[in-house]
Formats: structure tokens, sequence, C-alpha cells
């Protein structure tokens, strides 16, 4: 039962609704005007050109999808047994603590942390090390949506399947795999996302070899390609929304998961 | 068969853990070796953890670590206070306007880091912010608030809407009602907007980095990080200096949780 009634007035939104329009949305709206404009402020398409025609920028966007998708992949398949195993556990719930609290330290330091130890067991740097990297970065956010999502299935499911006469593996295709693509999703999003456009990780652990997406846009700005720079942020906007948009359509436990950890 | 199976997924369970905990481990034993190369040639000692405070690079180091505790004391305040009347306001606004408040303060969640932190530089560049401090703070003002807006939501909407209007039938004014009846309720969402905001403050590398600008020198623990060990690699007080933020987290991160659990546990408990 839920009366009408005023707590306090809107009027206390309004400072913050400013912020987000001049910090935000403004900046946004900015990118895309920048993506139209040469470097003395004139109206161009050139960007564009610059962009879809340098092999460069091809090369890049492979290898963020390449290390992306891999990586994504990795996550899953290495995370989602874990995060199973762990929901059926009664101690579960702490145990999980542990697979996610590297998440806590900065990723930086983490990065710095297997690189030394890579060049004293003298591992070549390259895309392997890249790779490894991302996994051993990205694994929490994909252990933590998957043990929320696995651990809140209703288990009445899974016994009425078994008391149907399904045996383990069908119970797991049939009922806990589509009852948990809520979690994949929020995990395939959580690490796709920052794996492409992070900078720095792929730099550091292939010593400058590998470019991804993240290291691309702040070379750009950083070498005055405004235009260039948007057009890739444009696009790695796109990436986000799509990924959003298609988890939003399953469920929208994101913030559920993010904030389930305080 | 049983037996076999449970073996299998512990030891599967114990491997991954051993691979995610491995770096941190290694860097935390051999701290205690000074060496760059994990090697004990030196034997066992502390001077990587001296080297902190004596060291040519101490003065930088520790200017770095003032910097990041002043942008995230300075952002986290104003966020939590701006994040916390913002939430009252959404609360109250009509249910169309607020979904689009809403969607709005999930953006810079949603959104790459790397995004956000091109799109504030463009916008500090065009409108000429100045460079330094005040760039700084509002980027992580602008990515904080929206942690705050989220932990703060849920408790106004947990809230009690008569407690609030006993207040007002006893006559307090709107403005008391608010502080001294609402604000104490949805306290345990404030601090724990408060503590996240803190900790993402401290935690950005990607946004602080382009936002700093290369000609005024800031830099927090992260960035400073990026510039010295980029090029040479980590030299042996750094190994120190992980150690140390290693233990911290592991503490504050479990001792939270931990809390947290025991408080459910009594709860479902008293349920019974």
């Amino acid at each position: 039962m839920k009366k009408k009634f005023k707590l306090t007035k809107k009027v206390f939104s309004f400072p913050y609704i400013l912020f987000l329009i001049l910090f935000v949305i403004v900046p946004l709206v900015l990118i895309l005007v920048n993506a139209f404009l040469d470097s003395d402020k004139n109206l161009t398409l050139n960007n564009f050109k610059t962009f879809f025609s340098s092999p460069a920028s091809s090369i890049v966007l492979g290898n963020s999808l390449l290390v992306g998708v891999i990586t994504t992949v990795l996550c899953l398949v290495i995370g989602y047994p874990v995060a199973y195993i762990l929901s059926k556990m009664s101690s579960g719930k702490i145990l999980v603590l542990l697979y996610v609290l590297p998440m806590f330290i900065n990723f930086l330091i983490r990065t710095l942390a297997t690189k030394a130890i890579f060049i004293a067991l003298n591992v070549e740097l390259g895309m392997g090390t890249v790779l490894f990297g991302m996994v051993y970065n990205y694994l929490p956010f994909m252990i933590m949506p998957l043990h929320t999502t696995i651990s809140g299935i209703d288990k009445s499911y899974i016994e009425a399947a078994q008391d149907l006469g399904a045996d383990k593996v069908t119970v797991f295709l049939k009922t806990t795999l589509p009852l948990s693509v809520s979690g994949i999703l929020s995990g395939v999003t959580m690490v796709f996302i920052p794996t492409i456009s992070t900078f720095a990780i792929s730099q550091l652990l292939s010593n400058g070899k590998i470019f991804l997406f993240g290291d691309s846009i702040q070379l750009s700005f950083e070498q005055n390609l405004y235009g260039v720079g948007s057009i890739m942020s444009l696009v790695m906007l796109a990436f986000v929304l799509v990924s959003n948009f298609v988890m939003n359509k399953f469920n929208r436990n994101n913030d559920a998961v993010r904030r389930s950890l305080w | 068969m049983v037996k076999l199976k449970n073996i299998l997924e512990k030891g599967y369970l114990f491997i991954i853990l051993a691979i995610l905990y491995a770096p941190i481990i290694l860097l935390f034993v051999y701290s205690f070796s000074n060496s760059s190369n994990f090697s004990f040639d030196q034997g066992f000692n502390f001077d990587a953890y001296i080297a902190i405070f004596k060291s040519e690079k101490s003065p930088e180091l520790w200017n770095a670590i003032g910097n990041t505790f002043l942008i995230a004391t300075v952002s986290s305040v104003i966020a939590t206070i701006m994040g916390t009347f913002a939430s009252i306001g959404i609360f109250n606004l009509g249910k169309r306007s607020r979904r689009v408040v809403e969607n709005v303060n999930q953006f810079p969640i949603i959104n790459s880091e790397i995004v956000m932190a091109v799109s504030l530089m463009i916008f500090f560049v065009t409108f000429s912010f100045p460079e330094g401090y005040l760039r700084l703070i509002i980027a992580h003002i602008a990515f904080c608030t929206p942690y705050v807006v989220l932990n703060v939501m849920p408790k106004l909407e947990a809230m009690d809407p008569n407690i609030y209007e006993a207040a007002l039938d006893l006559g307090a004014n709107p403005m008391k009602a608010m502080l001294k009846v609402m604000i104490p309720i949805i306290s345990p969402g404030i601090v724990s907007g408060f503590v996240m905001a803190f900790l993402m403050s401290m935690d950005d590398f990607i946004i602080t980095q382009i936002n700093k600008g290369a000609a005024t020198g800031i830099n927090t623990l992260s960035t400073y990080i990026y510039s010295d060990a980029r090029v040479q690699g980590l030299e042996p007080f750094w190994y120190a200096i992980f150690s140390i933020i290693f233990v911290i987290i592991l503490a504050l991160v479990l001792s939270v949780n931990l809390v947290k659990i025991q408080k459910q546990k009594q709860k479902e408990a008293k349920a019974k």
C-alpha cells in the first residue's frame, strides 16, 4: 500500500541535473561535434575518410575484437565452473569474496606485477602475455555476476527437473544454464567492454607492440588528432550502448551485482 | 565417484585461486628482498620499505600519495552531498522525468572510462577550464556521484513514508524533518555511497591520466606508477608499496563484507 506523498521538494535534484547536463551530456555531444571538425575547427568529413581508409585503424579494430572476444570467452569458460561450484557450497557466499577481491586492487598494480613476473621468467611479451593479463584482470568481473545469478536460482526448479527424470547433464543444460543467461550477459559486458577500451594493459604487457582501442584513442588525443580520436570514441560508445541494450533486454541486475558487494 | 568429483571441484577452485593470487603473493614475498628480479641475493631485509621514505623518489611519491587522498576526499565529499540531495529530489520527480534522470545517472557507470575521460578533456579544452586540480576534481565528482545516488536511492524507496509524515504532523518543518528523520534513516546508503565514491576516486587511473594535463606535473599514485614503471619496470620500493596496498585492501574489503555477512546471518536467525 503506497500513499501519495511528497517527501521534500524536487529542487534538490536540480543542481545534480545541471551537473549531469554540463559534465556528462555536453562532453559527449562535443565528441560528436569534434568528429566533424578538422584541426582548424572547420566542418569536414575527412576524419571519417582517414579513419575508415587507414590500415592502422582496421588493425587496431581487429586486434581489439580478437583480444576482447578471446578474453571474454576464456573468462566465461574459466569463471562459470568457479561460480557454479561455489554456488553449491554452503560457504560459497564467503569464498566468492576471495575470487572477487583482486578486483579492488588497482589494475595497473596487478598488470605491472604480472609483467614483472613474466620478465623474471623470461617469457616473451606479446599476444600471449596480453591475453593472460586481460583474463587475469577481468576474471573477477565475470565470476561476480555469474555467482550472484547462479546462487539466486530457485532450487525447486532443479529439484523439479530431477523429479521429472532428467539426468545431471540435462538438468544443467535445460535449467541451470538458461536461468543464468542474465548473469552470463552481465559478465560478458563487464569483461568485453573494459578489455577493448582499457588503455595501458595491452601496451604494458606487449611492450607497446599490441595496441587496442583504448590505447589508440588515448594516443590520437595525445597527438592532437581530435577528429580521429572522436570517431574512435564514437565507435567505442556504440559498443557500450549496444551491449548494454542487449543486457537490459534480459535483466537489469548489473547494478544490483555491483551494489551487492557493499 | 562422488568423492572424486568433489576432489576435482575443490582442486579446480584452488588452482584458479592460486593463479589469481600468485602475482600478489610473489610481490609481497619479494618486497623483503630489495630486488626487482625475484631473487633473495641480498637476503631478507626491509630496504624496499625504507626506500619509500628515504630515496630520491620519495618526495615525488609522497606528493602523489597526498594528491590521491586530496582528490579522493574533496570529490567524494562533494559527490556524497550532491548525490544525497539529488536522490531525494529525483525520488520526488514525476515518473517520466525520474526515469530520464536515472538513465543519465547510469551513463558514467556503463560508459567506458576512456570515452568519459576524453569527452571531459574535450569539454575542458573547449571551454578553457584551468588545467590542474579543478579539472581533476570535477571529473572525479562526475564518475563518483552516480554511485552515491545508486546507494541512496534504494534506502529512500525502502523508507516508511509515514515516519516522515509523522514528523511533519508533530510540528517539524520540512527542513528539520528531513535532517532529523529522513537523513538518519537513509544514512547507511549515504555512508556506503561515500565509501564507494572514495575508493573509486582513489582507484582511478584512466580519467586522471587523461585529464591531469602534461604541464601541471600533478600526479596521483596511479599516474605516478604509470609514468615511473612504464619505462624502467618496477623498482624495489614499488614492491613494498604494492604490498602495503594489498594488505590494506584485503583487510578493508574482507572486514566490510564479513560484517555484512554476519549481519545477514543474524537477520536470518531472527527470522527463523
